[in-house]
C-alpha cells in the first residue's frame, strides 16, 4: 500500500516540476506560433529576466517594483529584437531566423553577465518551502514549494488563455498564428504583433525565472535548464499551447518515475537524458506531437 | 485609349453597357519571375472605379500572381503600380489594406480556429482607431469601439445570410460556406477595391448563383470596385464589365466580355484547355 502512495508521491512531484518545463515551453510556442521563429534565446530570457529581478531586489527595491521594472525591461527587449533583428529578416528562411536567435541568445547572456556579474544570486520571494504529509499515517509527502509553483504556473496559463480569447490583441494574435498572409491582408500590423508576443514570452520567462531561481538560485545554468523545454516541445508539438502544458507534465513525471524505477538498472542519473529518449520514442509515433497539427507534405 | 472608348460604348443587344470614371488602379508593364519561371511578363491594365473586372486565363497564366502584386504579397521586378495618386514599383500589403484593398484567396485562408464572427471582426482591425497597444484595456472607449464595429460585422453577416453559423469555428464549415465567410471578412473591411481569387471554384450551381448575386449587390450598393479571377465563362460573361485575358504571363486581350469572346487569340488559348 505504501508502495502505491510512494508512486503517487513521485508522480506528483514530477508533474509539479514539469509545470516549470511547461512554462518555458510556453514561451517557445507563443513566439513560434506568431512568427514561425524557433526562439533559441527563450532559455536566456528566463535567465536574464530573473537576473534583472534579483538584481533590483538586491538594490533594496520592493518586490513589486522589481518585478514591474523587470517586465518593462523585457518589453524593451522585445522592441529591440523586433527593431534590430526580426524586421530585417522578414521572409527569410526559418533556419536563418533560428540562427539569428542563437546570436541574440549569446548577446543577451553576455549582456546579462556584463551588467549583473557572474555570481549565483540566492532568491527568496516567500514561496513556502515545507513538506506536507497526506494519506494514512502521512504516507505521501507533498512539497509546498512544488505545489505553489504549479499553482502559479496554472494561474499564469489561465490569464494568458483569457487574454488570447477575450481581447482584441488576443484575436489578432490568434489570427496571425492561424494564417500569416490572411492576417496581413486584413491589415494586422505584424511588427506590433511580434513585439507583443516577445513581450508576453518575456513575461512568461520572468515568472519561470523567479520560480526556478527560488529553487536553484539565479545563476547562469538556468539558461541550460531551460533547454529541457525542447523534449517538451517535441512531445507537445511546436504550435500547441495545451501541448506545451501537457508535454511538460508528462516529461516531468516521466523523468522522476524513470529515475526511481528504471534508474537503478542504469546506475542512476538517468534524469539528465531520459526526457530526450521519451521525446524521441514519441516522435516515432506522432511526428507532429501530441496536439500539433498533422504535418502535410506539400508537393 | 481604344479600350476606354469601347468600354464606354453602349453594348449592342444584351445587358446595357455601364460607364465608368477614372482608373482607381493602374498597372504598368508589370514583370514578375520566380527563378527561371516568368509568372507575369509585361502586363499593363487599368481598373476603373466601380467596375467589375475579371482576369481570366488557363491555369498557371499568372492570374493569382497578378492579384498578389496588387495587394503587395509579390513585388514585381519590373513595372509600376499607381494607386491613390502614388506610383510605386511595388505595393506594400499594409498600405494596400489600410487604403481600402481587401481580398480573398484561391485556397481559402481563414482563421480556422476562430468563429465566423471573430473572423469577420479581424476585418475591422484597421477601423479600430484606439492604438493597438491600448486595446489590451478592454473597457471604456475601446469597449464602445468594439461594439460599433461589431454592429457593422452583424450587418455583413445579415447581408451574406450566414447568421446561423456566426458562432461556428470556421474550420468545421463546408467549403462553400467557408468561401462565403472569407468574402465576409473582406467585406468587413469596407473595401474600395475587392480582389477575389476564384470565389466560385468548387461550388455547385446554386452556390455560384448566390455568390454572383452577392458580388453584384456589393458592387451596386456600395460602389465597390471588384477584380475577380474566375474560370466559369458563363459567370464571367454575365457579371463582368471588363475582362483581361492572360496566357503564359502575357496579356492577350483586354475589353468587354463580347470583345474578348470574339478575340481569336483568346479562342486559341482556350482550345483544348478544359475549364469547369
Ligand atoms: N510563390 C511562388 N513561387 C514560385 N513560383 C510561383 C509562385 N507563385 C506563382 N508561381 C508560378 O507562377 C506561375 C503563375 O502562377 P499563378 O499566378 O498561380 O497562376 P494562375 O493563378 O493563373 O493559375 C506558375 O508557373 C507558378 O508556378
Ligand atoms: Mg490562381
Amino acid at each position: 500500500m505504501s508502495e502505491l502512495w510512494f508512486f503517487f508521491e513521485v508522480l506528483l512531484s514530477g508533474m509539479f516540476a514539469g509545470t516549470m518545463y511547461s512554462l518555458v515551453a510556453l514561451g517557445f510556442v507563443l513566439i513560434f506560433k506568431a512568427s514561425g521563429v524557433f526562439n533559441f534565446a527563450q532559455g536566456t530570457m528566463v535567465l536574464f529576466a530573473a537576473l534583472c529581478f534579483v538584481g533590483f531586489l538586491e538594490m533594496g527595491l520592493p518586490m513589486v517594483v522589481a518585478a514591474l521594472i523587470a517586465i518593462a525591461i523585457m518589453v524593451a527587449w522585445a522592441f529591440t529584437v523586433e527593431r534590430l533583428v526580426l524586421r530585417h529578416l522578414v521572409n527569410q528562411e526559418p533556419i536563418i531566423l533560428f540562427m539569428a536567435t542563437i546570436g541574440v541568445s549569446f548577446f543577451l547572456e553576455g549582456f546579462g553577465e556584463f551588467i549583473w556579474g557572474g555570481d549565483v544570486h540566492p532568491l527568496n520571494v516567500g514561496i513556502p518551502d515545507d513538506a506536507w504529509f497526506v494519506g494514512p499515517d502521512g504516507a505521501m509527502m507533498i512539497q509546498q514549494f512544488d505545489l505553489s509553483a504549479a499553482v502559479i504556473a496554472g494561474l499564469l496559463v489561465t490569464v494568458l488563455a483569457l487574454f488570447f480569447h477575450y481581447t482584441r490583441i488576443g484575436r489578432a494574435l490568434r489570427a496571425v498564428a492561424d494564417d500569416h498572409q490572411a492576417a496581413l491582408s486584413v491589415g494586422i500590423p505584424l511588427n506590433q504583433i511580434w513585439v507583443i508576443v516577445w513581450s508576453v514570452a518575456g513575461f512568461v520567462a520572468l515568472v519561470a525565472g523567479i520560480i526556478w531561481g527560488s529553487r536553484l538560485g539565479v545563476q547562469f545554468s538556468l539558461s541550460i535548464v531551460a533547454l529541457k523545454a525542447l523534449p517538451v516541445l517535441i512531445l507537445g508539438g511546436f504550435t500547441s499551447v495545451p501541448g506545451a502544458i501537457v508535454g511538460g507534465l508528462i516529461i516531468g513525471a516521466g523523468e522522476k518515475l524513470a529515475e526511481i524505477y528504471i534508474g537503478p538498472f542504469f546506475g542512476g542519473a538517468i534524469e539528465e537524458w531520459f526526457a530526450y529518449v521519451l521525446a524521441m520514442f514519441f516522435l516515432l509515433f506522432r511526428p507532429q506531437g501530441l496536439f500539433g497539427e498533422r504535418i502535410i507534405e506539400r508537393v | 485609349m481604344a479600350e476606354a472608348e469601347t468600354l464606354n460604348a453602349p453594348e449592342v443587344g444584351g445587358a446595357v453597357q455601364r460607364t465608368f470614371g477614372e482608373p482607381v488602379l493602374t498597372l504598368e508593364n508589370i514583370g514578375l519571375g520566380f527563378g527561371g519561371v516568368k509568372a507575369i511578363d509585361g502586363v499593363s491594365f487599368e481598373v476603373r472605379r466601380g467596375e467589375i473586372m475579371a482576369i481570366i486565363g488557363p491555369n498557371g497564366a499568372g492570374k493569382s500572381s497578378m492579384l498578389n502584386c496588387i495587394n503587395g504579397f509579390y513585388k514585381p521586378q519590373v513595372g509600376t503600380i499607381t494607386f491613390k495618386g502614388r506610383t510605386m514599383p511595388a505595393m506594400d500589403p499594409h498600405f494596400a489594406a489600410s487604403n481600402g484593398i481587401a481580398r480573398t484567396f484561391q485556397n481559402i485562408a481563414l482563421f480556422r480556429g476562430m468563429s465566423t464572427l471573430d473572423n469577420l471582426m479581424t476585418g475591422r482591425v484597421l477601423k479600430m482607431k484606439r492604438g493597438f497597444f491600448w486595446q489590451a484595456l478592454h473597457w471604456g472607449p475601446a469597449q464602445k469601439e468594439e461594439l460599433e464595429n461589431r454592429a457593422y460585422v452583424e450587418h455583413v453577416i445579415d447581408f451574406l445570410e450566414i447568421q446561423a453559423i456566426r458562432r461556428t469555428p470556421v474550420g468545421r464549415l463546408p467549403y462553400g460556406l467557408q468561401k462565403r465567410v472569407e468574402l465576409g471578412r473582406a467585406l468587413a473591411m469596407e473595401p474600395e477595391i475587392l480582389l477575389l481569387d476564384e470565389p466560385m471554384a468548387g461550388m455547385n450551381v446554386e452556390e455560384k448563383q448566390d455568390m454572383s448575386r452577392f458580388i453584384l449587390e456589393v458592387n451596386e450598393e456600395f460602389g465597390t470596385t471588384i477584380v475577380l479571377i474566375e474560370h466559369d465563362m458563363g459567370v464571367v460573361m454575365d457579371i463582368s464589365d471588363h475582362v483581361v485575358v492572360l496566357d503564359y504571363g502575357r496579356k492577350i486581350a483586354d475589353g468587354t466580355p463580347d470583345e474578348v469572346r470574339a478575340n481569336q487569340q483568346v479562342i486559341d488559348a482556350y482550345l483544348g484547355v478544359s475549364h469547369d
